[in-house]
């Protein structure tokens, strides 16, 4: 029982056949014994033809209250049994009024079989990704046209936002890209080193980081950290503008939101992620190199001799040439969830969600098909 | 302090016998440097409807959010029901919070939830009742702030200000509450919506037994349905009294409140239906 145990729980007081008087406080407090006292009135009343309930030694009373006496008198009068409070204080009169039963007929709760909900929820989730594509394409071309224009008129761009969210977006990433990409390359080292001892090959073990990190890891982790911490900032920014009508406010001053909020920081993101890419392959050398010779026994002179004859530039420049495609799939899907957020915080949680996710997937699918294009160009 | 001393005399005739459900005493509240209350002094009797005005930034919101135990508090005491929220353990310290119940000026609905649910969630979390008895409460709490029994499955953002307000107040009453706190809440709404709602908290006032306490800035809202009223200046409560005591007070923001362009058309009107 809470604390607040009551003083006077509810009673039902029988006294003799067709007579009872209810004690003690009827209200929301008493909880269970509220409905388990009202049962009793019911099952009391039914061995009667008619029912007096005195209501004077009630102490306490509430609209909870009030309903369940109301509710009772009326499932009695249904079995034909008539019922009549009496002796009602005059203070509970209004609230046995305003609680008067009625049945409020809730709307029937649709069930369907479990098989049919599946199936609904996969036929609208096909079409839903479809329905995203033709929105991602749509939304690039309205990007592009937005970009158009602001080329044609360069004092409409905002340098001061692409500026503050480059910080954002570049400068303070770059400490937990360096992190996270010298553990990465450290790791690489080992295991090469340690798989291809067995063959006396561990000197491969450098060409093996040198054209995984450059050509794939250092901006497959890079897009990945960046979807996942400014993806998810953008739209939860331009959700939360959405929720609170700063959009609508943009709209009806005749400017855009693409052209004011989701340029700069698409652009932001595509000036940034090349940066943060080149710091992240670097990071993952040196990690590389750091764990060659510790755990390898390989100089770091003969590190940087052997990584001359592994990779060639264009080993670097595969890897650079996809960041700022990586980056405009990220902004842009973030900025169009940020744009699809409803009025509830419910919403925000998930298009935040979904934003993040769509573009970790996508990077992932648009590194494939990079991989198919270069390979196809003998690059 | 002349002023307080005449006001208080003349409600206390009526109000001596009443119980006190807020004390407020020598009431400090700051932010940083600044005082937003200075040894601030306010009672709220059992069954009456207080207005409390003030200008903006004077801290009528501080002195509500202060006695709801959600701005920390520099000196003085604050007692509702005659418990001191601040002292008391967590298990009582609910107890006391489930004899209240509070609209917030924008609803402050759960947005991911319906109203129904909204309304329930009160009941689900301090009360062991059935699903039935529930949703039967809550759509009784949603008639009898007079919204359509289907606004019960809509979302927050699927109502309109004047709903929200409603489905709100529904919510504040979903324990049945001794003690109603209700931040502007005729804000937002239009001259008939507003009126409405008071006549709405007037009703509910009088059939529930409610005490409330009222922020507001709606001279309307003053002069229909509040028993006494509270003015708010420089920290502390400068008058609190019947609206006719107020009104007559020399005070020169009070006079500037009522008397200025906007009130002062409605102090005339009220003296014509009087001399009528």
């Amino acid at each position: 029982m809470s604390v607040e145990s009551l003083t006077y729980p509810p009673e039902v007081l029988v006294a003799g056949v067709g007579r009872m008087s209810l004690a003690g406080d009827w209200t929301l407090a008493a909880s269970r014994l509220l409905e388990i006292n009202a049962q009793k009135i019911v099952e009391h009343g039914r061995r009667a033809t008619s029912l007096i309930i005195d209501l004077q030694a009630v102490s306490h009373l509430d609209t909870a209250g009030a309903w369940v006496i109301n509710r009772a008198q009326q499932e009695l009068t249904q079995a034909r049994i008539s019922v009549s409070l009496e002796r009602i204080r005059p203070e509970y009169e209004a609230m046995l009024r305003e609680a008067a039963y009625r049945d409020f007929h809730p709307p029937p709760s649709k069930r369907s079989p479990l098989i049919y909900d599946l199936l609904v929820d996969l036929g609208a989730s096909v079409v839903g990704a479809f329905h995203d594509f033709y929105r991602g394409v749509a939304f690039l071309g309205e990007f592009v046209s937005t970009l158009a224009y602001v080329a044609a008129n360069p004092k409409h761009f905002r340098f001061t936002a692409l500026v503050s969210h480059i910080e954002s977006v570049g400068l303070r990433s770059a400490p937990i890209i360096i992190l996270i990409n010298i553990l990465v390359g450290a790791i690489v080292a080992q295991q090469g080193i340690f798989q291809l001892e067995r063959f006396g090959a561990s000197s491969l073990a450098v060409d093996l980081i040198g054209i995984l990190v450059l050509r794939e890891l250092g901006v497959l982790l890079t897009s990945i950290m960046i979807a996942g911490r400014s993806g998810s900032a953008i739209t939860a920014e331009i959700g939360s503008m959405k929720m609170r009508e700063e959009i609508d406010a943009l709209r009806v001053m005749g400017l855009s939101a693409n052209e004011v909020l989701i340029a700069p920081r698409v652009l932001a993101l595509v000036c940034a992620l090349p940066i943060l890419t080149f710091i992240a392959d670097m990071s993952a050398l040196l990690g590389g190199r750091v764990v060659a010779w510790g755990y390898g026994d390989i100089s770091p002179v003969a590190f940087l001799s052997l990584l001359k004859a592994a990779i060639a530039f264009r080993t670097f420049a595969v890897g650079l040439i996809k960041a700022p495609f990586m980056a405009l799939v990220i902004g842009l899907i973030a900025a169009m969830d940020g744009l699809a957020t409803e009025g509830s915080a419910e919403s925000l949680g998930r298009q935040v969600t979904s934003s993040v996710v769509k573009s970790i997937f996508m990077v992932i699918v648009l590194d494939g098909l990079f991989a198919m294009f270069f390979a196809a160009i003998n690059y | 302090m002349t002023l307080i001393d005449t006001a208080l005399s003349q409600t206390q005739l009526s109000s001596q016998d009443s119980e006190v459900i807020i004390r407020v005493r020598d009431l400090v509240v700051g932010f940083g440097e600044k005082l937003v209350m200075n040894q601030l002094n306010l009672d709220v009797y059992r069954g009456e409807v207080l207005g409390f005005v003030g200008g903006s930034g004077q801290g009528k919101s501080v002195l509500t959010r202060a006695i709801l135990g959600l701005v920390p508090i520099r000196a003085g005491s604050i007692e509702v029901f005659g418990q001191n929220r601040n002292a008391l353990d967590p298990a009582h310290r609910r107890a006391l919070e489930q004899r209240w119940g509070v609209l917030f000026q924008n609803g402050a609905l759960f947005s991911g939830l319906t109203v129904k649910q909204n309304i329930q969630m009160p009941m689900r979390e301090m009360r062991q009742i059935s699903q039935k008895l529930m949703d039967e409460l809550a759509m009784l709490k949603i008639e009898l702030v007079g919204l359509s029994i289907d606004a019960a499955d809509k979302f927050p953002s699927e109502l309109s200000g004047g709903m929200v307000k409603r489905a709100a107040l529904a919510r504040a009453l979903a324990l049945d509450p001794e003690l109603l706190f209700l931040d502007e809440p005729t804000s937002g709404l239009d001259p008939i919506g507003a009126a409405e709602f008071d006549e709405l908290i007037s009703t509910l006032q009088h059939s529930l037994g409610l005490t409330v306490f009222m922020v507001t800035h709606d001279l309307d809202s003053l002069y229909s349905i509040c028993d006494r009223v509270a003015a708010l200046a420089e920290g502390k409560v400068i008058a609190q009294g019947p609206l006719k005591n107020l009104l007559e007070s020399p005070h020169p923001w009070l006079k500037a409140y009522f008397h200025g362009v906007r009130g002062g058309r409605l102090t005339s009107t009220v003296g014509d239906y009087r001399n009528s």
